[in-house]
């Protein structure tokens, strides 16, 4: 009892006397993200090697199911009760919450000069004199499939759309697999999987985006609807029900062994690693003839920032500039592979698919996906409307080219280009 | 039949002739009350008061008036969406009361039989859904009916029926349906309790009486116990409307904030939760998710009156 009352008595005093220093410095930091698959990853290889050297500060990483993330942390912020640090979906997402004041500025952050402006591009502000998140990895598009059924059905690597349906269809004849492994339940699939992965061929990456940003080019045009029609040929090629498919069915669907080819992009490779039981390559998205420059989505994917109203402020700065060095790179590029660090430090990646996807940046041309930036800033969302048309398009409800003018009919609703 | 209102008062009213004239203040109605007063103040009334008075507030928290209600039904595209999950709510509502309450209402019948056996043993099965969560229920119907993996594939074709499988809640034309019928399997429980309960209060002299006047099996169904049990049906058909126009958890269990495919399955739940906390890249509105919300509340408080002076006002109540 004594000892107890001593005890209670010691640590009054030292809360009273000693506010200062000891208990300023041990500041826990709190995570919001939408990665719930990267948990292990994060407790057990991120956090520790950061908390190793920087002894004081704790990290408490707290993801909510990707789907509600961005309702969940508006909601959070709104009521002040979000974490301290806060991971930043790119371009008009993270942009609106820094506009409303829930960002905290890291322009002059310590190790933000890592970054290229292509790279910081999606946590700036338009005129890029602000950024407000440390880019922390890009995602890149293409198709993962099964080496063993390529092998047995004696198969190669198709390079042309041609040479991808010859291939698809040598599939389908066999019978023994499900060609392609997509469904459109969740509608996000058909048009980040699907449009989104083969489109830059058909717009010339870059170069389309920013003239449909500009107004010099539509969704109408050809460049913007074949992808769609592409889109509406692989039907035949989805399992039975595709209707009904799930993101989560497809990736069964291939890791089972039952379809032969996964149009994916690279955030699959570490659970498709532990997940499948067969040896898997990738292709990038096929070049509509043979010589063709090569465009891949090289999409800038996940930032990384701090909530201004966080009490820890100077930690969690801490923290990004951490993030920003070439050591969570390394960690981050071989513990997450499929996620590519954005920044200009060398790191070195060691799994072989998230190699072969790499490697196809210096071959392809990079581009990011065409809604994300400043396209979805008005209602209707060119991004939610191009699930949703994508979705329509593959189950054959849709025409490309009605597709393509609802599309550009919603965006003319809201979106005047800049003039030129 | 005795018609004879309850005159409970009667016996009790006598203390007050004794007090010496000033009645004591009543503390204790008001303590009692206040809890209950509390809680619902609390919890009810003040969001929902909040939530009229946000609703007259633009994005950037500007007082817009009724800008965002006058939004909401001349946006073309918005409008188009609110109608969309009206028209969806209505026929969601009018597949609750053509399969769910009258199944309920014969389940109730046949578990008010006298004559059969295992009846608690039916009542408890046919309850359990109602108590499963939204979540666990969308989850396990949407695996039962998965083209990849559910089993009801495999059940049908070994039945030989296996050509009439679809992807019933991947296709437009049969999602909201096969939504519906989900959600008549988890609460057919709630109609059948109720009804339950209103059959077994019919007291034995009344179906006595009946079978003495020849009057037995479905006849007896339709002219006795039916007209006594429709308050309790009407009961249920206002609490059907109230639950179906709130609905919003199991179409987002089952289909996501998108309510796919192609929105054949938004109601006005989900278009409220899209429009209010935003949805992958669209920002959140609170003002205009406000809108919605107000006419949610508008509708269903019209429903209700409809019901309360239309029907239950004419509605004959019989007390023994």
């Amino acid at each position: 009892m004594h000892f107890k009352t001593l005890m209670l008595a010691g640590s009054a005093l030292a809360l009273a006397a000693g506010m200062g220093q000891a208990f300023a410095q041990d500041v826990t930091l709190t995570i919001e993200s939408w990665r719930t698959d990267d948990l292990a990853i994060w407790q057990d290889k991120i956090i520790p090697a950061f908390e190793a050297s920087h002894p004081g500060i704790k990290v408490v990483f707290s993801p909510t199911a990707p789907t509600e993330y961005n309702a969940a942390l508006n909601a959070k912020l709104e009521g002040g009760s979000a974490g301290d640090i806060v991971t930043c979906r790119p371009f008009d997402v993270s942009l609106g919450l820094f506009d409303q004041g829930y960002l905290a500025d890291l322009t002059g952050l310590d190790g933000m000069e890592n970054f290229s402006p292509v790279a910081k591009a999606a946590w700036s502000t338009d005129d890029q004199s602000k950024t407000f998140c440390v880019p922390m990895g890009a995602v890149i598009h293409g198709f993962i499939y099964n080496k063993d059924a390529f092998d047995a059905l004696g198969l190669t690597e198709p390079k042309t759309v041609a040479e991808f349906h010859a291939v698809l269809d040598a599939i389908k004849a066999d019978g023994t697999y499900i060609p392609l492994a997509m469904g459109t339940n969740d509608q996000w699939e058909a048009a980040t999987m699907g449009y989104q992965n083969i489109g830059p061929t058909y717009w010339k990456g870059e170069e389309g985006r920013l003239a449909l940003i500009a107004g010099t080019e539509k969704l109408t045009d050809p460049e913007w609807v074949e992808p769609y029609a592409e889109l509406a040929s692989w039907k035949p090629y989805l399992g039975d029900g595709f209707e009904a498919q799930t993101y989560s069915d497809s990736q069964n669907l291939f890791t089972l062994g039952r379809a032969a080819i996964y149009p994916a992009g690279s955030w699959e490779i570490a659970g498709f690693n532990t997940n499948a039981d067969f040896k898997m390559g990738a292709f990038p998205p096929p070049v509509v003839n043979a010589g063709d420059t090569c465009y891949i989505s090289d999409h800038t994917d996940i930032g990384i920032g701090a909530n201004a109203a966080s009490p820890n402020l100077e930690a969690a700065k801490t923290f990004l500039s951490w993030v920003a060095s070439s050591e969570f790179g390394t960690i981050e590029a071989n513990a997450l592979p499929g996620f590519y660090p954005l920044s200009t430090e060398p790191v070195t990646i060691e799994d072989p698919l998230a190699q072969e996807f790499a490697s196809w940046r210096s071959e392809c041309e990079p581009t990011i996906r065409s809604t994300y930036a400043i396209l979805s800033r008005g209602t209707p969302n060119l991004e939610n409307e191009t699930w949703n048309a994508s979705a329509q398009v593959i189950k054959g409800l849709e025409t490309p080219e009605a597709a393509g003018a609802r599309l550009q009919d919603g965006l003319n609703a809201w979106y005047k280009p800049a003039a030129m | 039949m005795t018609l004879g209102l309850a005159d409970g008062g009667g016996h009790c009213v006598t203390t007050s002739d004794t007090s010496t004239g000033r009645r004591p203040r009543r503390w204790h109605i008001a303590v009692f009350l206040a809890p209950a007063v509390a809680v619902y103040s609390a919890f009810m009334i003040i969001p929902l008061v909040s939530t009229l008075y946000q609703s007259f507030f633009s994005k950037e928290w500007d007082f817009v008036g009724l800008g965002n209600f006058v939004q909401l039904f001349t946006d073309p595209r918005l409008s188009a969406s609110f109608w969309n999950a009206l028209g969806n709510n209505f026929y969601f509502f009018v597949i609750h009361m053509i399969v769910q309450n009258p199944i309920g209402i014969l389940l109730a019948a046949l578990l008010s039989n006298p004559r059969l056996r295992l009846r608690g043993f039916y009542r408890t099965v046919f309850f359990i859904p109602t108590i499963l969560s939204f979540v666990i229920v969308g989850f396990v119907w949407k695996l039962i009916l998965s083209p990849t993996w559910g089993i009801s594939k495999t059940l049908m074709n070994s039945v030989g029926i296996g050509w009439l499988y679809q992807p019933w809640l991947g296709k437009e034309e049969s999602a909201l349906t096969t939504l519906a019928l989900i959600s008549n399997w988890q609460f057919i429980g709630i109609p059948m309790m109720l009804i339950y309960a209103a059959l077994l209060s019919i007291p034995d002299e009344v179906i006595e009486a009946a079978e003495c006047d020849g009057i037995t099996g479905w006849a007896q169904f339709w002219k006795i116990q039916l007209p006594l049990v429709l308050p309790a049906i009407g009961i249920i058909s206002i609490l059907t409307f109230v639950g179906n126009f709130n609905a919003f958890d199991l179409i987002y269990a089952a289909q996501g904030a998108q309510a796919g495919p192609n929105f054949s399955t938004d109601l006005l739940g989900t278009l409220l939760f899209r429009t209010f906390f935003g949805a992958q890249l669209q920002l959140g509105d609170r003002g205009l998710g406000s809108a919605i919300a107000a006419v949610m509340f508008l509708i269903i408080l019209i429903g209700v009156c409809i019901y309360l002076f239309g029907v239950q006002t004419r509605l004959r109540r019989y007390q023994f």
